[in-house]
């Protein structure tokens, strides 16, 4: 009886997991078919650079492209200098588990937790009102440098630490100032770290949209610099699908855009980490 | 062919690819004027004794040995002579250690011109990831030296040092990681010499290489006699008996190293003082 | 952020409820819908998560490893705003056909699983990677079942990864904004049933923002300061477990 009903047990178990399995696949495959089956209509070369019509409905998203590089510009323009000084900082001049170093890591790792609506509200009320600047991409910008930094600082400095101990030493053993060491050894051999950071937080700035819809708005027009209102990619597909009946269909096509962008940008990562590795690994 | 016989052939048909000069055979070939002075040399990690009351005294241009079996402190005391300690959480030297005289503990030392003097080879070879060039160029660089052709002199100089110029003349400019293992560790040392060093430490150098790539290396520094004082940590025996002048035989007692036995080579092989010598280079313990 | 007085405190607590032209700013209800559609999707992510980690690791054809591992970092890059999308057009009508408006907590729920899921499911993973194989191997030499094994063995020693992931997940959830904002129906109230329409913390701040002033603004940011409070207390446990997602 104890044998069957083990039996029994091991075959609802093997069920649930297969089941599980194949609701995740089938999950995906639905919503990346429907997706296509829906966007693909619109794709074509003059929806990714004519403005938009009638509210989005007709036209393209050429204007809001334009935001979304303007802003994805802005932001790394901000993070990489500051992140990449952070990191080194952190991974070089403070005691490795000491006070300083332990915390401020633990608040990096909460601030990558904030929801990104929080981040919205202190874009808001920091960068647009007291500096001033207004429903800007520059603030845009700014806000998603904020969100960006944690996991950026995070990988970069997880990347300067894993790189081998005997190169540290052989540097020192040469002679190398710190910062030669740095220079020529540590941030190259750390390169492929850093940029799949860098990678991982450009995926998540422009999947962004919540942060962006009080720091950059709505405008869909062409920027015509970077204090003016501009309207990211995601923030269209947003504003499409709520806001205007039967902005569907061009919802999915803007969609189908992003995503696109980002598997692109995934891809490009992974083959520059692989690129990198090879080069590096030694064969002893 | 496999590179590392490459190597072999190409050093037999050019006798002359090393600048270095003849390998001198032979125990006596050098005078015994100090290079470096130790006096009770005590290293501990975190509290914890390593070494314990180490003195000896090594002579200029002669290679001495330092055999013992593993954790007796041997690396330890290498990484003391250039201060590598100092990177080393939770280190702390005592005790006197002098190079021509100068106190290299003080903490007014001009520790740049320790590392020019005193050149690291380490166990596992550790080219940067760079060029064949750059890795021996950079160091060279940052130490002040500015013309392009005082450097490629040097870099063309270094790797002749070491037998690599004819090998890697055409390629200066591939990864230095794309080399062999032996090659790798040739460059390894070849980037030291470049900075004109006096004295080499080399932490086991040929461990971590196949017997071919370690012959070669192990003839190499053979011919770095008298023009260098060569610290070399081993744990092959036959090879410290071949190469060295001096050996200094370290030993755990009481969970701490401590230095047994220091003398010419082959008396401590031959007819060694210490029991605990005669019982390690006979094979009987350790 | 929080300059909304003291004295307010009780009323974003205990107050009529959310009427910002006439000042009266509880957040209850909608800090209810919160809770609600946070636990509603860990509920169900969870339990999905750890099973597909747990078929990736025992069950799993060999081919089939890293392309569903693939699978699982490319759902967790999906945008939420394309989540709400597809919520929005193909699961809320769904729902509507069986029960009416389709637009409701439920939903919420579902999509909140749905992008939590891939987050439970990949620390999960990493978690039960570091169960040694030769405890596994052992395991198997006493003779345990598949099902002995993994509930016996593998999760046991796996759990404090997987309630790391969990928290992580719970950060996630809490924190969401655009694909509940879009699915779940925006109305003021505390849910009596699942298929009510709910408006979370999240989308109250996303939706009044943009014409908020005075008073009305404050409040909104003292909403946004208490979310960022709860995910703060919840990353702060997670730090402590020690396993983080690998994206």
């Amino acid at each position: 009886m104890l044998k069957r009903q083990a039996y029994l047990n091991d075959q609802l178990l093997t069920f649930a997991v297969w089941f599980s399995a194949a609701l995740v696949i089938g999950v995906f495959v639905w919503i990346l078919s429907d997706l296509t089956f829906h966007g693909i209509a619109k794709l074509n070369w003059s929806f990714l650079v004519s403005a938009p019509e009638n509210a989005g409905r007709d036209g393209g998203i050429g204007p809001i492209l334009v935001s979304t590089l303007l802003i994805l510009g802005v932001a790394l323009l901000a993070t990489i200098p500051l992140g990449l000084g952070t990191a080194v900082y952190l991974s070089e001049y403070t005691a490795r588990g000491g006070a300083l170093a332990r915390f401020i890591g633990m608040s990096l790792d909460m601030l990558a937790g904030v929801p990104s609506i929080v981040f919205g509200l202190f874009g808001n009320a920091f960068f647009c009102i007291w500096l001033g600047l207004g429903f800007s991409i520059l603030s845009g910008g700014l806000t998603l440098a904020c969100m960006m930094l944690p996991i950026f600082i995070r990988s970069t400095e997880s990347g300067l630490a894993s790189v081998a101990i005997e190169w540290r030493h052989g540097a020192s053993a040469l002679g190398l100032t710190r910062a030669a060491a740095l220079w020529h050894v540590l941030l190259p051999a750390s390169a492929p770290a850093i940029t799949a950071g860098l990678m991982l937080s450009i995926g998540r700035a422009l999947a962004e949209t919540a942060a962006l819809i009080f720091t950059s708005g709505y405008v869909d027009r062409m920027p015509d610099s970077l204090s003016d209102s501009g309207r990211a990619l995601s923030v269209h597909i947003y504003d499409l699908s709520m806001n205007v009946t039967g902005g569907d269909e061009s919802a999915y096509g803007a969609a189908l855009v992003l995503i696109v962008l980002l598997v692109v940008i995934n891809g490009v990562a992974a083959s520059l980490s692989d690129r990198f590795l090879r080069l590096r690994i030694t064969t002893l | 062919m496999k590179p590392a016989e490459k190597d072999l052939l190409i050093c037999a048909a050019s006798p002359t690819a090393y600048t270095l000069g003849e390998i001198e055979l032979g125990a006596a070939c050098c005078v015994p004027i100090p290079h470096i002075q130790l006096e009770n040399l005590c290293v501990s990690y975190f509290g914890k004794h390593v070494l314990e009351g180490v003195s000896l005294d090594i002579n200029k241009g002669c290679i001495t040995a330092l055999i013992g079996p593993s954790g007796c402190g041997k690396t330890s005391f290498l990484s003391t002579l250039n201060r590598l300690t100092d990177l080393i959480p939770g280190s702390r030297v005592q005790g006197r250690i002098r190079i021509e005289g100068v106190d290299v503990m003080d903490t007014n030392l001009d520790v740049l011109a320790l590392w020019r003097k005193v050149g690291m080879i380490f166990q596992k070879p550790n080219p940067f990831p760079l060029s064949i060039r750059r890795n021996i160029e950079m160091p060279l660089r940052e130490h002040g030296l500015r013309q392009r052709d005082d450097i490629n002199e040097r870099v063309e100089r270094a790797l002749h040092d070491v037998g690599l110029w004819e090998e890697v003349r055409d390629r200066l400019d591939a990864p230095a990681l794309a080399l062999s293992g032996g090659q790798q560790q040739r460059l390894c040392i070849a980037r030291a010499l470049a900075l004109e060093p006096s004295i080499l430490l080399m932490d086991e150098p040929c461990s971590a290489l196949d017997p071919i790539a370690s012959a070669f290396v192990e003839e190499l520094i053979q011919r770095l006699r008298n023009r260098y004082t060569v610290v070399i940590v081993t744990h092959n025996l036959a090879q410290a008996r071949r190469v060295a002048n001096y050996a200094a035989f370290f030993w755990m007692t009481e969970r701490v190293g401590k230095l047994i036995e220091f003398g010419r080579c082959q008396s401590l092989f031959d007819s060694p003082n210490h029991e605990l010598t005669a019982a390690y280079v006979t094979g009987i313990s350790g | 952020m929080a300059d909304a007085g003291w004295r307010r405190l009780g009323a974003f607590f205990f107050g009529e409820g959310w009427f910002p032209s006439s000042g009266q700013f509880s957040l209850l209800a909608m800090l209810w819908a919160t809770l609600a559609a946070s636990v509603g999707a860990l509920l169900i992510a969870v339990p999905l998560g750890v099973l597909s980690a747990v078929f990736s690791r025992f069950y799993s054809p060999r081919w089939l490893v890293t392309p569903m591992r693939k699978v699982m970092v490319m759902l967790a890059g999906i945008p939420s705003v394309v989540y709400g999308l597809w919520g929005l057009t193909v699961l809320v009508p769904l729902i509507g056909r069986w029960e009416p408006p389709g637009a409701s907590l439920f939903s919420a729920i579902l999509i909140l699983a749905l992008m939590i899921l891939p987050t439970v499911a990949l620390t999960s993973e990493a978690a039960l990677a570091t169960v040694s194989t030769a405890n596994l191997q052992g395991a198997a030499a006493l003779g345990l079942s598949r099902k002995g094994i993994v509930f016996g063995v593998a999760l046991p020693s796996a759990r404090v990864g997987i309630l790391t992931g969990a928290l992580l997940a719970a950060m996630r959830a809490l924190g969401e904004t655009m694909a509940v904002l879009m699915v779940a129906g925006n109305v003021v109230q505390t849910p009596s049933s699942l298929f009510d329409p709910v408006r979370t913390l999240t989308a109250n701040i996303a939706l009044e923002m943009p014409y908020a002033a005075g008073d009305h603004r404050a409040a909104l940011f003292a909403s946004g300061f208490l979310l960022m409070l709860i995910v703060t207390l919840l990353a702060w446990l997670a730090s402590r477990g020690g396993v983080h997602e690998h994206a």
